[in-house]
């Protein structure tokens, strides 16, 4: 990792850059294959985060350690350190559930429950929170409204998630997860399943909603990562090449093999 | 099969380009359709039939007895007098019990199989649980008459009139002698021959449920059980169904395990499950030889077309609850 920490401090304009989370000298292994190999990263506070890589590189395995998701998979298993807010969330002592109600998480397709919309809002807040009905109902018009969905669902809150379509499916999961409450959102591609309105009514939520959440994006569309992210980290075969600001990573990469894939890319 | 679906295939692609060889492809498609067609009616022709055939063999029996023969206790064949509300009863209670027992412990095992049990252990236990299904029923028969009968009348039986029997209303079910054999008996039985097919179909359908869906429920922070409960149960409703049904009809129908176990008795005692008494299947194969007067014979053909209509009624009634279920989870779907 050739970056300079100093550099990104300073250069920051405005606020100062806090850690949310950080990796350090983090391997990972799906059974005995290493996938990760000593990754060394912070993610900030309240800026989105964007991974990105050719396919196969590590993205989606990285982003999933940040909840832990791996571990419902038992050959799979983490070696160094993962800290949120300076805590190391890797130990044993975890408690899972509770992780995952301060992690909210968005996949590549649209995963919305077999229920209303309403309920596949209230049922992550309920895990979590007991709620009166009209704080219930305060907070999923809260999320919709985060996720710019309310207006197309205000009248239809009862019918099935399922029969969205699929952009407002996939702001339906992103409202679901900011439901909870989260400080960090991770998207997975959330974008390669659907077409380029949704695609752009997705980047500018992304945008809107880094005022409140660290986010971090795994996106395979560069022109993405440029768009909406503050920072990027690029990763290749397992490992993180190189990571800084979005601008400089685009623009001056300081590792061949960067500047090889961005401008093979925009080429 | 694969050669006549190359030729359709041909046909339709030939339609795209010209018209001069639509006469074949018509001539492909008319057969195609005409066979799939003859098929899906010969079922309906076998249902019908067979109702027919039911109905006209029960006849002297409807006519003798009318609607009495659905409420008469009695079932008296040196008097000739009959009457079906005994093997109903039998009937439906094992399989009430056997679905009662049959359902949670079957979930259970699919929810372990599938997201609980280790890797090593998912392979070992899904086979016996599919030979469990591959037991002749006969088997089990023996074994709950000569293994297990014995065992539940010292044993459980006395535990469940002591604790259950003591409740309010479902007391009266848990009264009398602890003779082993019984509807309970016959019941529990009937619960383990069931749960083979009831967990794997079950298991099979948890299965498909995408992993990204259950892991959307586990980044919001569900356990395993909120998430089996809250969105694997509701995404595979309609298989889980479909194996509760599976294994209702089987129990329904059973016939060689019951008439081991239920006792055979015509003489209507109660309500209580303790008590033999019998059932229409097990009625039907032990009586039907010896049946001689032609209204005797009618009156078991009619028990038969009775457990027809009770399977039909079952089965629109999870058809039915199948579209409440999916009323409620949101309309427009
Ligand atoms: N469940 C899994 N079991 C084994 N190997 C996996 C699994 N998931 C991903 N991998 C491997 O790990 C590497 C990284 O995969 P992934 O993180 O999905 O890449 P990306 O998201 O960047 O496309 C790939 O080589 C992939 O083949
Ligand atoms: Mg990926």
């Amino acid at each position: 990792m050739k970056i300079d920490k100093e550099s990104i401090m300073q250069s920051t304009t405005g606020t100062d850059l806090e850690t949310q989370i950080a990796f350090r000298n983090f391997n990972f292994y799906y059974g005995k294959y290493k996938a990760l190999r000593n990754i060394n990263l912070d993610i900030y506070k309240r800026r989105v985060t964007a991974f990105i890589g050719p396919s196969g590189c590590g993205k989606s395995t990285l982003l999933r350690t940040i909840n832990r998701m791996y571990e419902l998979y038992p050959d799979q298993h983490s070696e160094g350190e993962l800290l949120l807010d300076g805590v190391d969330i890797l130990g044993k002592g975890t408690d899972l559930n509770a992780l995952r109600a301060r992690i909210g998480m968005v996949f590549q397709k649209p995963t919305p429950f077999p229920m209303s919309i309403y309920d596949n809002i209230a049922f992550g807040v309920k895990l979590h929170e007991r709620l009166s009905r009209v704080d219930m109902d305060d907070r999923v018009e809260w999320s919709l409204r985060k996720a710019a969905l309310w207006n197309e669902v205000a009248d239809k809150l009862n019918q099935s998630g399922m029969s969205l379509s699929g952009g407002q499916q996939q702001r339906l999961c992103i409202a679901r997860g900011i439901a909870v409450k989260p400080q960090v959102l991770l998207l997975d591609e959330p974008t390669s399943a659907l077409d380029p309105i949704s695609t752009m009514r997705i980047e500018e939520l992304v945008s809107e909603l880094k005022d409140e959440f660290t986010i971090v994006i795994v996106t395979h569309n560069m022109q993405q990562a440029a768009r909406v992210s503050d920072f990027t980290a690029y990763m290749y075969l397992g490992e993180l090449v190189e990571v800084g600001r979005t601008d400089d990573v685009f623009i001056k990469p300081t590792d061949k093999r960067t500047e090889d894939y961005i401008t093979g890319r925009f080429g | 099969m694969a050669w006549v679906f190359r030729k359709l295939m041909e046909g339709f692609a030939i339609v795209d380009n010209s018209t001069t060889s639509s006469s074949r492809t018509n001539w492909g498609d008319k057969v195609f359709f005409n066979l799939t067609r003859f098929f899906a009616l010969l079922t309906l022709l076998l249902l019908v039939g067979i109702i027919a055939s039911l109905i006209d063999g029960a006849w002297p029996s409807i006519k003798l007895f009318g609607a009495r023969f659905l409420w008469t206790g009695e079932w008296n064949p040196p008097m000739e007098r009959f009457g079906a509300v005994i093997p109903i009863y039998g009937t439906l209670a094992t399989s009430l019990v056997a679905l009662v027992i049959a359902v949670p412990v079957s979930f259970g095992i699919a929810l372990f199989l599938t997201e609980m049990s280790p890797p090593w252990l998912r392979r070992p236990l899904g086979i016996a649980i599919e030979l469990l299904a591959g037991i002749p029923s006969i088997v089990y028969g023996m074994w709950g008459l000569l293994v297990f009968s014995p065992i539940f009348a010292k044993y459980v039986q006395p535990f469940l009139a002591a604790t259950l029997g003591k409740l309010p209303l479902v007391g009266s079910l848990f009264e009398g002698p602890p003779l082993g054999i019984g509807i309970l008996c016959a019941g529990v039985v009937l619960a383990v021959m069931t749960i083979p097919f009831i967990a794997s179909v079950m298991r099979d359908v948890f299965e498909v449920t995408p992993a990204m869906l259950k892991e959307s429920a586990y980044a919001l922070g569900c356990t395993t059980w909120e998430v089996v409960w809250n969105v694997v149960l509701p995404y595979t409703k309609i298989g889980v169904v479909g194996g509760i049904m599976l294994g209702l009809g089987r129990a329904l129908g059973e016939t060689m395990a019951v008439t081991f176990l239920i006792g055979n008795m015509n003489f209507f005692n109660g309500f209580s499950l303790f008590s033999p008494g019998n059932s229409i299947a097990s009625a039907l194969a032990n009586e039907f030889a010896e049946a001689e007067s032609p209204i005797y014979t009618a009156s078991l053909i009619e028990l038969g077309l009775i457990l027809f209509l009770i399977t039909m009624i079952v089965l629109s009634l999870s058809k039915l609850l199948l579209m409440r279920l999916s009323a409620q989870e949101g309309k427009g779907t």
